[in-house]
Formats: C-alpha cells, structure tokens, sequence
C-alpha cells in the first residue's frame, strides 16, 4: 500500500498518462482513432499547438486505495466482505476518490454482488439510482464500463460499483432481477454502448431507433458525420454536403 | 373472422352480401367470448395531447381495462451527453438545461455541482451564489409544480386550472427573464457560482409573487379539492406502494405520496439546504391523489424557502474567486439577453492585452479539470436528478450522464396502469409528471 501523497493523481479512472516532455498544459489526445477524435474548424490535428499532440499516451493502472478509507467506507467494504464469501475474487480494486467509494467487481459477479449490497442487514443498498456506461477507449483494454450508483436509504449511503468488459466480449449479467429499476437503463447503455446484459428480459434499444447500426457513445462512433433518413430520403452529413466541399 | 352470429350473407356476383336484421342478443353474445376475443392494442402517441410530449404507450386493451401497457420512448432524443463531450466544460451547461425544459435550473446546478467536486472546489462556492442557486431552483421547483397542475387538469377535464397554471407560471418565467436574461435555457448557474448577479428589481417582483401565490393555490384548492369529478378521477387511481417505487427507482413526489420521506435537500443536502428550515409533504395512499397533495404542499413549502433565501442575500461575489476558472467577462443582461458587459469588452479591446489573452484562452480552451469521476444526486422537482460527470484530465468532459427522473419513473407506469381503466393511464402518466426532454435527452 501505498501512502497518499505518492499515489498518482488518476482520480480512480483509467485515463491515459500525459506523455513525458508535453510541458504545455495544453489538451494532448489520444491518436484521432476515427474523424471524431480530430479537432473542430477543420484542423487535423488534437487541436493542440504543443508540438506533443500525436504522442501516444501511456496506459496507467486504477489502484487500490489504502485503508482506513475514512466515514462508512470501511464499514461497507467490511461488511460486504463478511456478508459475500467470494468477495476476494469478485472484487478487482476498491478506490476512494473526491469522498466517493468505487467497487471494482468482475463482471460475471456484479449481479451477485448487487443482491449481496440490497439484501444484507449491514449494507441495504435498497435503490439502484443510476446505471451509465463508460467508454475508455484507448487507455484500458477492458474499455467498456458499467458504473452502478447505489443508494441506502437506510443508512443514507451510496456506493458506486463499477464492472469493465471489452468490446469483443461485452457480455455481463443483468441486474434487473435484482433492481427492477436497471430495465431501462441497461437498455440505454446497451444502445449507447453496445453492452450486452445477460438475462435481461427485453434487451433492445431505447433511445435510438430499431434498425440504428452502431453505438452512438462509443468514443470511436464520431460526432455527427451520419446520414440522415427521413422519409425515404437520405440527407447526407454536413460535412458531405456539397456547400462544405 | 365473419360469423353467421351478426349476419346472414350471401354469395353474389359483386361479392359477399350481409343482411344486418334484427335478431336475438343472446345468440349473438353466446358466439364470442368477451375475455378473449376482445382484446385490441391500441396505439396511443407519440403525438397525444395527454401525452406530455412524444410518449408512445401501448396498450393491449379487454373493453376499457388495460391488460398490458408498454411505454416506448427516444422520440426526443437529441444526444446531448454525446454533445457534451465535443464542447468545454462551461459550455455544458448550455446543453444540459435543455434537457428537462421544466427545470432548466435543476440541470445546470446537478451539472456545477458536478464539475465542481471534480475540480475540488466544492467549498469555495460563495455564500451568495449558493442562496441565490437555492432560490432559484425553488422558483423553478414551483414553476414546474404549476405547470404540473396545470397539464394534469387539464388532461382529467379541468380546462380552466391550466389556464390559471400557466398564467402563474409566467410570473416566474418573468423573473427569470429579469435574472437571466431567458425565461427558459438559461445556462445560468456555471461551474464555480452563477452566470451573474441577482438584480433588485427581481427581488421586488419575487417578494410581490410571494404574496401572490398562496392567494392564487387557494383558488387552486378552492377548484379542485372538493370537486367530485376531480376526486373521482384521482383518488384509488394508478397506486404504487412505497416497496413498488422503490424497486422501479421512482423517486420525487411519486414516492413521498406513498409515504416514505426521502427528499435528497433533507437527506444528502447540498447547496446549504441544511441550514433552511422547511417541511418534506408526504401522504399515504399512493395514488394520484396524494400526488397532487404532496405537490401543492411542496409549493408552499417552496414559497417557505424562497423567502428565508431573499432575506440571507447579503452582497458578496457570485462567482468563486479563482480566475482560472472563473469566466473572465462580467456579464450583464442587454436587451438582447445574457453577454459579455461592455466595461469588460472595453478593458480587453483597449486597455489590457493580458486580459484579453486570459479571456481568449478561458473562453476557447476552456479550464481543465483533474481525471475522476463524481456522481451527484440533486432533488429536482420529479425526483433523484443524478449527474456522473467522468474527466480525463483535459479541458472537455469525458463523459456526462443524467440521471432523469422522467426516465426512470416512467418505467413504473405499466406497474401503475394495468388492471386500471384506459381513462387512468392518463391519470396515472400525468401523475408521474415526465417531461420527454429530460426522458430523452
């Protein structure tokens, strides 16, 4: 364990390390994986005049934050680790960031562990108030993230779980059968990220139409740049259009 | 499909021919069988005025009884946490107010609040924008309050409440229009305080609503508490118990009506709201009933807040005192809205270059904002308002979720509906209050 002032300032996510030598403070991207990631006003580049924007960034591991994690942190760790036997393979790393808990679970586990967290006396996280996805792309191979916010109104507590899939295998269970409340948004992030939650009893999309090809939040699905069809017309993209050329 | 049950027929050279007469109601009853046979889907949206918006439900319908309801959502759905990405930190706050368009200033608090505790800043907010961040948000929390009431009448047949809504509701869109130079969109409450200073002609108009309103919710009562029709069509209507929100994750006055107090303002405060002095309105019976009652409380209990507000404004700064984060230009209302004061424009264009290099850098690159991420619930008026908010470091966000009530409580209204009358799928939706800009984002 470390101490906390030698811990690198990560904030609890994968990010990507700025690349050694780029003194400016100025944003360096990652190399433009697809036309999204190239600036706006037509520049090519990372929009970035430091000379170091096409460097690739090294990838940096989330670590273990070291105890006492300080308030009722140590007291959910504790308490999930003696109400769930497999808690030492099921949980991957445990950050306290910006006075925030995250569980790093694996994702095969995450639907045991979320019964674990509603049904144990000592934890009864009773509402699951937020399900997102995230899209590291580029600084973790396991890029797809599910982050879980759950509330306990008991003890008037959140925690925040957090499962990492890959993009070839974005499989993970559903935790709807747990927090009926996740229907929906395991659909919104299986639209806007192409995750697959096993078990899920109407997995389709939500927010996109049916016949919509791709995930619009991943980081390599670009901004704008998609035809539009109305009414049996296409209209091409702003940047395909013949005034633009 | 044709049976000899309603008609004789006849084969002819022109085609099929009934003979529609007269004939014994029994026999033609005895032919069907009304559990079964009856059942249609009926298609209703997205384009429904008792909708609230583009909502599309489907119903599978036996006579007036709803078996099955399915709500299908995404018809306004405009990519603004995409969006998010592609623009600086301070101009997210010009896309998440257009997501919920009812309480445009429950977004951007969620969302300052967020960037906020990324950048570490959380208790270097200022005391006056704090206050006026709660003022404004309780105005809100009334304006969408009476627009509520006002829609929800209006869809149950009392055409006259939605006029006397909206009527008051203006009021308050005026106010804003007076503070923030827009009566909606206002992008106005930023990352590190608010856009500008509360102005004294928008107090005055503030203390003359607060004398207002209870005068007017009276009248509101007046109209429709007692009023048969009106009781008839919400009380024992779309009931969900408190086991029932809870699991579908309806927070907001949805879940205070059926009886657990869970307001985030009294149980994880945030803007000071601790140290107001207000009441959390619950009721117990779950229905829409109790919805209309906890919500009518809320107002007053709003007005109750909005005026120990106005009286703790003491002058002070409205923004947090780090020019690296601050917005550079003060701002000030011109007729044609929100912009960059002339002093300031003045100062960069003739007298300091160092500031115009300072606002030209700020205002393009934008700050940035150590990597984490941060999850912040707020009490909007519809309930858990969540805002994860993920930087990498750099000058844009990483990713911005909302986590809307409209979104995640409408998932309860199949719970709600079916079983029920057709005529309460209306009562049941409107009493959820979803507003399909924030469903959809």
């Amino acid at each position: 364990m470390t101490a906390p002032q030698d811990r690198k300032d990560d904030g609890g996510v994968p990010v990507p390390v700025t690349p050694a030598g780029a003194s400016s403070t100025a944003p360096a991207e990652y190399p433009p994986a697809s036309p999204a990631g190239r600036g706006m006003f037509g520049n090519q580049g990372s929009g970035d005049v430091s000379g170091f924007g096409g460097l690739v960034r090294q990838r940096r591991t989330i670590e273990d934050a070291p105890r006492p994690y300080g308030g009722y942190f140590d007291e959910v760790r504790d308490a999930l680790e003696e109400a769930y036997p497999a808690f030492a393979d099921a949980v991957e790393k445990v950050v306290v960031d910006r006075g925030e808990l995250t569980l790093h679970i694996r994702p095969e586990r995450i639907a045991e562990v979320c019964q674990v967290m509603r049904d144990d006396m000592a934890l009864r996280f009773e509402l699951c108030s937020s399900v997102s996805g995230v899209d590291y792309l580029g600084a973790d191979a396991r890029r797809l993230h599910v982050v879980y916010q759950l509330t306990s109104m008991t003890y008037r507590r959140t925690v925040r779980l957090e499962a990492a899939v890959s993009a070839e295998d974005p499989h993970l269970p559903s935790v709807t059968s747990v927090y009926p409340t996740a229907d929906w948004q395991e659909r919104e992030a299986y639209d806007m990220f192409g995750i697959v939650f096993d078990g899920h009893p109407n997995l389709t999309r939500i927010l996109m139409p049916d016949d919509w090809e791709g995930h619009p939040q991943r980081k390599d699905y670009p901004l704008g740049g998609v035809p539009v069809e109305y009414k049996g017309a296409e209209i091409p993209p702003p940047d395909r259009r013949r005034s633009y050329q | 499909m044709t049976t000899s049950n309603y008609a004789t027929e006849r084969e002819t050279t022109e085609g099929r021919v009934f003979t529609v007469t007269g004939g014994d109601w029994d026999s033609v009853v005895s032919g069907t069988d009304p559990i079964n046979d009856e059942r249609i889907v009926v298609n209703m949206g997205p384009q429904h005025p008792s909708t609230h918006g583009v909502l599309r439900l489907i119903l599978e319908l036996e006579g007036e009884t709803v078996r099955e309801a399915r709500s299908v959502v995404g018809y306004l759905h405009t990519g603004i946490e995409k969006n998010l990405e592609y623009r600086n930190w301070v101009q997210g706050s010009t896309f998440v107010t257009r997501m919920d368009y009812l309480s445009p200033i429950f977004n951007e608090t969620g969302y300052a609040l967020a960037v906020e505790k990324l950048l570490g800043i959380s208790d270097q907010i200022t005391e006056r924008a704090n206050t006026i961040r709660v003022l404004m948000m309780e105005l809100n929390r009334i304006s969408s309050h009476l627009v509520w009431v006002a829609t929800t009448a209006m869809e149950l047949g009392a055409i006259n409440i939605m006029l006397y809504g909206f009527r008051e509701r203006e009021y308050i869109l005026e106010i804003f229009e007076i503070i923030t130079g827009l009566r909606m969109n206002h992008a106005y409450v930023r990352p590190g305080g608010v856009a500008q200073d509360v102005p004294d002609e928008a107090i005055v108009k503030i203390r003359e609503f607060l004398k207002l309103l209870p005068k007017r919710l009276k009248e509101y009562e007046d109209m429709l508490s007692g009023q048969p029709i009106w009781l008839e069509r919400t009380k024992n209507v779309a009931v969900l118990d408190v086991t029932g929100c809870v699991a579908l994750g309806v927070t907001g006055p949805v879940l205070r009506s059926a009886g657990l107090a869970w307001d985030l303002r009294k149980t994880m405060p945030y803007c000071g709201y601790e140290t107001y002095e207000f009441d959390v309105p619950t009721h117990t019976d779950g229905d829409v009933w109790g919805r209309y009652l906890v919500r009518l409380a809320e107002i007053r209990e709003s007005l109750k807040l909005v005026e120990q507000a106005l009286d703790r404004l003491e002058p002070g700064p409205v923004m947090v005192a780090d020019k690296k984060i601050a917005w550079p230009a003060q701002l000030a209302i011109g007729i044609d809205g929100m912009g960059n004061s002339l002093e300031h424009v003045a100062k960069i264009m003739g007298q300091s270059m160092e500031s115009l290099i300072h606002h030209f850098k700020l205002v393009t690159e934008g700050f940035r904002v150590p990597p984490g991420q941060v999850y912040v619930g707020i009490e909007s008026p519809r309930g858990e308002l969540g805002v994860h908010a993920v930087s990498d470091g750099g000058t844009r966000p990483y990713r911005v979720h909302y986590r809307e009530p409209s979104f995640v409580n409408l998932q309860a209204l199949p719970a709600m509906a079916e079983g029920g009358l057709i005529a309460d799928v209306i009562a049941g939706g409107a009493s959820l209050d979803p507003v399909m800009g924030g469903c959809d984002r």
